[in-house]
């Protein structure tokens, strides 16, 4: 997934471009800014208010354990968000916070584990009665489902209805456009299968890739082996849907509930979702879901700045957006010793980096690649990111938390991450430009860290004579049809392009797959901008998949890893952290890395009404 | 740079009907007597020419009074917070909110880069002035013509070129702008990069903003080919073109150098929001907009960021106004003298 603000991708149904996304436009969202600063200007940005009680935590104590930990049933947990969901639909959603939230009224077959730290990437079963089992090679996988579970109308959830569920989400013309389409690529023998909305009496008729020999199992077969399957089974396109109750795109008005909480009344967009307690749940078929609030409201569109205030004010309790607080209030929190100890720092799955295209010349030669990885000033990309709290310096393209991530990989090592001009002007001479050359960097003009990095990267390179002019594109449209068409970044020149990237999963492939892999390149919305094609690592991305141990996965990433930035094909800058603001009376807070935010699941509220 | 240019197109005038010469000249000259004593209006013009000579001059000013306007001075900001630091030599983090206003950096310097920010002011003025300025050119230009033919001609094409206004007034602009500049391809009419950037919002301005100064060309030609002057060479037998060019341009050079004189303003603060929108200048090239778009990140912590730019695109923009409105009260007969 790309790292918009908040979102996981362009979905790739999405690929060539055939769907319009769910973005906003920059107009609105810099209008949007500006009014912010406004208004909150004239609040006054002081800190205090709610905020001043006293707080039994430390900064960043969120990272690595539970916080203020409750088992205080009741009461009303308040989110807001800026923007809006894409869908809160499970089937037709791509954004990190709305698969963290929709697990609220929607079970999905396998789950993360809910705990701080790296412990979080590992898979927990949850409307499945076990971990999935596969066959020897990977290509068959078979999940049970626990028995007794059951919709918010008391009928019983079968492994039909996870079937239609994912046949809704992946399949046919007519599919929900949102979500990521991994199923589809996966799943055998549904190639000419149109989907569940096609005309025809029955709906799965044609969709052989999922074998439902009772209401209890499902067999997936897939077109080659992937021992990563479980990851692709965590998504909310796994959790079930009654086919009599599915409207297509408008089943998110009212989302038929199979978890703790069901809709009050329709979802609306822009306006607000709203959930109440859902008495078919039965807690003991579900590990992962304290549900302490009697209730669940989501106030949608409100200005970022406002959710920063009313945060630290009390009058609101967690921003569904998850990424973190408006850049007005990271200034004041992190600069105010009273209120540190409501603020976490983590490190987020997010890669900040720059492309370095493989193609155009002269970064074709591996040698001018590598001297822009020693031109560039590490420590000035880390400063336009934010310093220490915006991020920590990558030398190495995999986060720290996914398993296989080595901060040992520095090919480019330099006195205070400042740069290694000498090495940079020997790779220069090596590939026949002493002089050096030059190239555009391609940014998302309403992205002003992302503008300041390249800024910073311009003055870096000019150092050793490399000359860049900088290009400014709408956010909207830059993963699509700028940075992720390679016609366009051959035709504007686009030698280097400013980019963030989150994985879908916690792991190496999960993360290294869309941006690395050569059979990833896309004629549109292609995530492989630097358009790697390395035979070496396509192999080991191809391997990868059919190894059943972990371990050796994590083995097989940390080569691919290495070799990438032998490659200098991405040029790493921060591994971004957020600064998140923990209210007091919030409890069992922590930062799950799966979603990169905090784990929705267990919050409950100490609040009186 | 836009006054001098129309005062040489009044020259024709001069060698056309004596009647007319002797009346305007009087004009004009009672006219300045008028301007000069509106000191608001003087004021005004007065910042405008500085305006001019620093947009000129600007190399010159940033290489004695500061630092070439994209070289980065990060030893002078922190860098947790991106503020400018009250003491870069000393171990605190304190921030000055003023921005480290020194004898160095006369408006100090802006957070994360540290770039001067007298330079980066005065090299924005550059962009501002020659954007607003060619736009503004561009609207005299199309306004003036279509507005003549308009009014001269008056029936159908009146109706026809008056239509196309109301359509251009009514365009959402901004809208139009942002997606414009997104769609066209670097390379495009043989610019690139800010080359490029530059010409699509001279052009952007330029075309969408002509009818201000269309409907009031029209409305003043309605009543000049009414006039005895303009009856009477018609009477002598001359042709539209001649009665066009020679009668009445030269009597709308007043009325169009009052309003593009106030038109520069509007289109600097055009210019300056679609900075701000992130679909003007490509940075790393100042631009007051552009600034004021960083700035907004920092405006805790580092406020004197805000104020700077925000207060050169205020002073621009009021001079302009002041001085134009001047000019306006100093040509119009109906003001009291």
């Amino acid at each position: 997934m790309t790292t918009d603000h908040f979102t996981h991708a362009v979905p790739p149904g999405n690929r060539r471009g055939r769907r319009g996304g769910s973005r906003r436009t920059c107009a609105a969202l810099a209008l949007g800014t500006a009014t912010a600063v406004l208004l909150a200007a004239c609040g006054g940005a002081g800190g205090g208010g709610g905020g001043g009680e006293e707080v039994d935590a430390e900064f960043n104590e969120g990272e690595s354990s539970v916080v203020n930990p409750s088992d205080q049933t009741g009461g009303t947990l308040r989110y807001a968000i800026a923007s809006d969901f894409d869908s809160p639909d499970p089937g037709n959603t791509y954004y990190a916070f709305s698969w963290n939230f929709s697990r609220y009224y929607a079970r999905t077959l396998l789950t993360y584990t809910g705990e701080p730290g790296e412990a979080g990437t590992e898979l927990q079963p949850d409307l499945a009665e076990a971990l999935p089992e596969a066959n020897e090679d990977s290509t068959e996988w078979t999940v049970r489902l626990k028995r007794g579970l059951k919709y918010e109308d008391g009928s019983e959830i079968t492994a039909p209805d996870v079937k239609y569920a994912i046949a809704r989400s992946n399949f046919g013309d007519q599919a929900l456009p949102n979500g990521p389409k991994y199923f589809r690529d996966l799943l055998a023998d549904s190639e000419d299968y149109e989907g569940p909305y096609a005309d025809g009496a029955d709906p799965l008729e044609g969709f052989d890739g999922i074998e439902t020999p009772d209401d209890h199992t499902l067999v997936f077969h897939l077109n080659k082996s992937f021992a990563e399957f479980p990851y692709v089974l965590i998504q909310p396109q796994t959790a079930p849907v009654p086919p009599e109750a599915d409207r297509g795109v408008q089943y998110q008005n009212r989302v038929v509930s199979s978890g703790p909480y069901e809709f009050d009344g329709d979802y609306r967009p822009g306006v607000s979702l709203n959930l109440v307690r859902n008495d078919q749940w039965d807690a003991s078929t579900d590990p992962t879901r304290p549900a302490l609030p009697d209730r669940i409201e989501v106030q949608l569109g409100v200005d970022q700045n406002e959710i920063d205030q009313r945060l630290v004010n009390g009058e609101l309790d967690v921003d569904l957006g998850g990424t973190g607080v408006g850049p007005a209030m990271k200034g004041t929190l992190i600069t105010d010793e009273a209120e540190r100890a409501s603020v976490d720092n983590p490190q987020s799955n997010t890669l900040r980096y720059v492309n370095i295209n493989t193609v155009l010349e002269p970064l074709d030669d591996l040698a001018c690649r590598q001297a822009v990885m020693y031109a560039a000033d590490r420590d000035a990309l880390q400063r336009a990111w934010g310093g220490d709290t915006g991020g920590d310096i990558a030398t190495q393209i995999m986060p720290a938390a996914l398993p296989g991530a080595d901060p040992s990989i520095d090919p480019y090592p330099s006195q205070d991450n400042r740069g290694d001009l000498d090495m940079a002007r020997q790779k220069l001479e090596e590939c026949g430009q002493p002089d050096g050359f030059s190239t555009s960097i391609g940014v998302r003009a309403d992205r002003p860290t992302e503008v300041s990095t390249a800024e910073a990267l311009q003055q870096a390179l000019a150092r050793v004579g490399i000359r860049t002019q900088i290009k400014q594109y709408p956010s909207d449209t830059y993963t699509n049809t700028q940075a992720g068409s390679p016609d366009f970044v051959h035709e504007n020149g686009l030698g280097l392009t400013v980019y963030g990237w989150a994985p879908d999963w916690a792991s190496g492939y999960g993360f290294m797959s869309k941006i690395l892999d050569g059979d990833a390149i896309r004629d549109a919305g292609n995530a492989n901008i630097s358009e790697l094609d390395d035979e070496q690592i396509n192999a080991w991305f191809d391997e990868v998949v059919t190894l059943e141990d972990p371990d050796e996965r994590a083995e097989i990433y940390t080569r691919i890893d290495r070799r990438a930035m032998e490659q200098a094909a991405i040029l790493p800058a921060v591994f971004e952290r957020t600064v998140l603001y923990r209210p007091a009376n919030l409890t069992n807070v922590y930062y799950h890395v799966g979603y990169s935010m905090y784990d929705y699941m267990p919050l409950g509220t100490t609040r009186e009404e | 740079m836009d006054a001098p240019e129309s005062s040489r197109h009044a020259d024709p005038e001069a060698a056309a009907a004596e009647g007319a010469d002797a009346a305007s000249r009087s004009l004009r000259q009672i006219a300045w007597q008028r301007f000069r004593r509106d000191r608001v209006g003087m004021a005004g013009g007065v910042v405008v020419l500085l305006l001019i000579l620093v947009a000129l001059f600007a190399p010159l000013l940033a290489s004695w009074f500061g630092d070439p306007p994209n070289e980065f001075h990060q030893d002078l900001i922190d860098p947790l917070t991106g503020g400018v630091l009250r003491d870069p030599d000393g171990p605190s983090t304190e921030l000055d909110p003023w921005g480290g206003i020194s004898s160095e950096h006369l408006l100090g310097v802006e957070p994360v880069n540290g770039r001067d920010l007298f330079s980066r002011i005065v090299y924005g003025a550059r962009t501002s002035l020659l954007v607003a300025t060619v736009a503004t050119l561009v609207c005299v230009v199309i306004g003036t013509g279509l507005g003549v033919v308009a009014g001269y001609f008056g029936g159908w094409v009146d109706v026809l070129i008056s239509r196309a206004m109301d359509i251009f007034l009514a365009f959402p602009l901004l809208l139009f702008a942002i997606a414009l500049v997104g769609v066209i391809p670097d390379g495009a009419f043989g610019l690139s990069g800010n080359n490029l950037r530059i010409g699509v919002l001279v052009f952007i301005i330029g075309f969408f903003n002509w009818p201000y100064i269309g409907r009031i060309v029209r409305g003043q030609t309605l009543t000049l080919k009414e006039r005895e002057f303009v009856e009477a060479s018609r009477s002598l037998g001359a042709g539209s073109a001649h009665i066009v060019f020679r009668e009445i341009l030269p009597n709308l050079v007043t009325p169009v150098l009052v309003y593009s004189t106030l038109l520069i303003p509007t289109n600097i603060l055009f210019e300056a929001a679609l900075s701000f929108l992130g679909v003007g200048i490509n940075p790393p090239m100042a631009t007051w907009g552009g600034m004021l778009d960083n700035a907004l990140r920092f405006y805790t912590t580092s406020p004197h960021f805000v104020i700077i730019p925000g207060l050169a695109i205020f002073v621009t923009v009021l001079a302009f106004n002041l001085f134009g409105d001047g000019l306006r009260d100093a040509f119009d007969p109906r003001s009291s003298d």
